[in-house]
């Protein structure tokens, strides 16, 4: 759905040049929601910026939906930007609108009329929750009630992709909450493809099918959750689940999806070992329970144990 | 000089000044806003960046602003007269006003419209909103709380210019003021017109204020 190629942006400042990303590679499949994770000035809003071209790349292109946006003239890039929404961090409402009026603008630009304007502003409104707010002015909502109006504006246009730029980075952490399960809906309703920007782990954990981790303006790695979890030295699975460094003979399992079954138990009955537990975390993410264990694993079947771990999937790595 | 007697100089001289200051205030709008504006779009990062004009535009108002009014008046007494066809009088001297208004005029509009915050501007490019719909549906409406606080100094100073207006023949309360109460030593006149001026900004100013805060408590 969102491809993006060869991405550099290099921005020259008084006679330095700035490179904010490097040769960025990037797709979003239909209907996923991806999460760039990085701290501040990694290169993320400006990588995000780049996709509907709002900053314009140095090299590299940019496609959504099929259509090489970095190939379109001006008139063509204002007409797809339409379908492609944009939520941002401190939501960048007109407050000289009323809340119906914030969600009526992209609608004004599309010179939609005037009847069929206010039935989607309703609707809208209706989707995100806030159809008694319509006549309210931004000044007088909460934050989350704001992005939920930002949200109602970006999806005004029948968008098939998203773009969130920090979207609950400016919210408090229940707000978060009710935000992320907003966006992982419409997601799931309206099969909206989500690609985001967040330096919130738990923004990726909640509601991302794949993920990418950038730093200094390239992506260090990128993919299904599922897949980077079971990749070895994943930075991602370090990021969700981590723990102290290990100690030398010690053991590191990672497992998604097979959390549900006893496979310590199973170990310990079928080889002839003894399991201490040092550490571990486990938790849901991206639909599938996951997580990392710290263990010491003694016994004469120690080998033996360690490939049968492995046979069953889980990503075993010993500390030397 | 009796009230009975100073009445109909007042009457007469605030019915020009209102006159001067309102068309002044007219084409001050007509020519200052969209300078305002030009000056915002072909600045650097704006919506179309262009150095070479924004140097002009900028030239342009800071000349406008250098000149005191009351040389600015007489300096632009042909140009008055090429477009009024005469150099006395309240019409004519809503030329000089204009011209003296119109610069100053811009750079409070130049301040208003920077205080939208680009995050508005960016998200409706974003949405596909071409230049034009920006500068009217979202830097206009945005910053009219600023707008209108700017116009209403800028009527506080036409009014004061207005009066200095006067000296060149223009009528008015600031020619009355010269006239009677300088020139022929009516002390009360003058202190009625002092008066009448006070009372004239002190509205003018209330009123802007008081649109300008409906405005910005949405």
């Amino acid at each position: 759905m969102i491809d993006v190629s060869g991405l550099r942006k290099v921005y020259r400042d008084r006679g330095r040049e700035v490179v904010a990303v490097d040769g960025v590679d990037l797709r979003v499949r239909d209907g996923e929601i991806f999460g760039v994770l990085g701290r501040s000035g990694a290169g993320k809003s400006t990588l995000l910026r780049c996709v509907n071209l709002l900053e314009r790349p140095t090299e590299g292109t940019v496609t959504v939906a099929g259509r090489e946006l970095t190939a379109l003239g001006e008139g063509e890039l204002r007409l797809a930007r339409r379908g492609i929404g944009m939520v941002h961090q401190h939501f960048a409402l007109m407050s000289s609108r009323t809340v119906a009026g914030n969600v009526a603008f992209p609608l004004e630009v599309m010179k939609v009329g005037r009847a069929e304007r206010a039935r989607r502003v309703a609707e809208l409104l209706e989707l995100v929750g806030l159809a008694d707010k319509a006549k309210a002015h931004p000044g007088q909502l909460s934050g989350g009630q704001k992005q939920r109006v930002g949200i109602a504006r970006a999806l005004a246009g029948r968008p098939a992709v998203l773009l969130s730029d920090e979207a609950t980075s400016a919210l408090d952490p229940a707000t978060t909450q009710s935000i992320l399960a907003l966006l992982k809906s419409l997601n799931r309703e309206l099969g909206l493809t989500i690609l985001l920007i967040t330096h919130e782990m738990n923004v990726v954990k909640s509601i991302c099918d794949s993920a990418a981790i950038m730093k200094d303006g390239r992506i260090q790695e990128s993919g299904a959750i599922p897949d980077l979890l079971a990749r070895p030295g994943s930075r991602l699975t370090e990021e969700l689940f981590p723990l102290p460094p290990a100690e030398p003979g010690a053991v590191t399992i990672t497992f998604a999806g097979q959390a549900g079954e006893p496979v310590i138990s199973q170990v310990v009955r079928k080889f002839d070992v003894d399991v201490n537990i040092l550490g571990g975390a486990l938790e849901e993410v991206a639909g599938v329970a996951a997580g990392r264990l710290r263990v010491h694993l003694t016994g004469g079947g120690r080998e033996a144990a360690l490939a049968h771990l492995t046979e069953r999937g889980l990503l075993v790595e010993e500390a030397r | 000089m009796t009230w009975d007697e100073m009445a109909p100089l007042l009457w007469e001289a605030t019915g020009q000044t209102a006159e001067m200051v309102a068309w002044s205030t007219l084409f001050t709008v007509l020519i200052g806003l969209p300078l305002g504006v030009a000056l915002v779009v072909t600045d650097r990062g704006g919506l179309l960046p262009s150095t070479p004009l924004n140097r002009v535009l900028g030239l342009v108002v800071n000349i406008g602003r250098s000149l005191p009014f009351i040389i600015l008046m007489i300096a632009v007494i042909p140009l008055t007269r090429m477009i009024v066809g005469t150099t006395i009088g309240t019409t004519a001297s809503v030329v000089p006003l204009t011209l003296g208004a119109a610069p100053f005029f811009a750079r409070l509009v130049e301040t208003a419209l920077r205080e939208v915050g680009d995050d508005k501007v960016q998200a409706a490019q974003a949405m596909g909103a071409s230049r034009t719909t920006i500068v009217g549906k979202v830097l206009l409406p945005e910053a009219m709380p600023g707008l209108v606080a700017g116009l209403t100094v800028t009527v506080v100073a036409l009014i004061s210019y207005s009066a200095m207006a006067g000296a060149i023949g223009g009528g008015g309360l600031g020619d009355l003021a010269i006239r009677y109460g300088y020139q022929r030593f009516e002390t009360p006149l003058m202190i009625v017109t002092v008066v009448v001026l006070i009372v004239i900004v002190q509205l003018g100013q209330m009123l802007g204020d008081f649109v300008a805060r409906r405005l910005a408590r949405r």
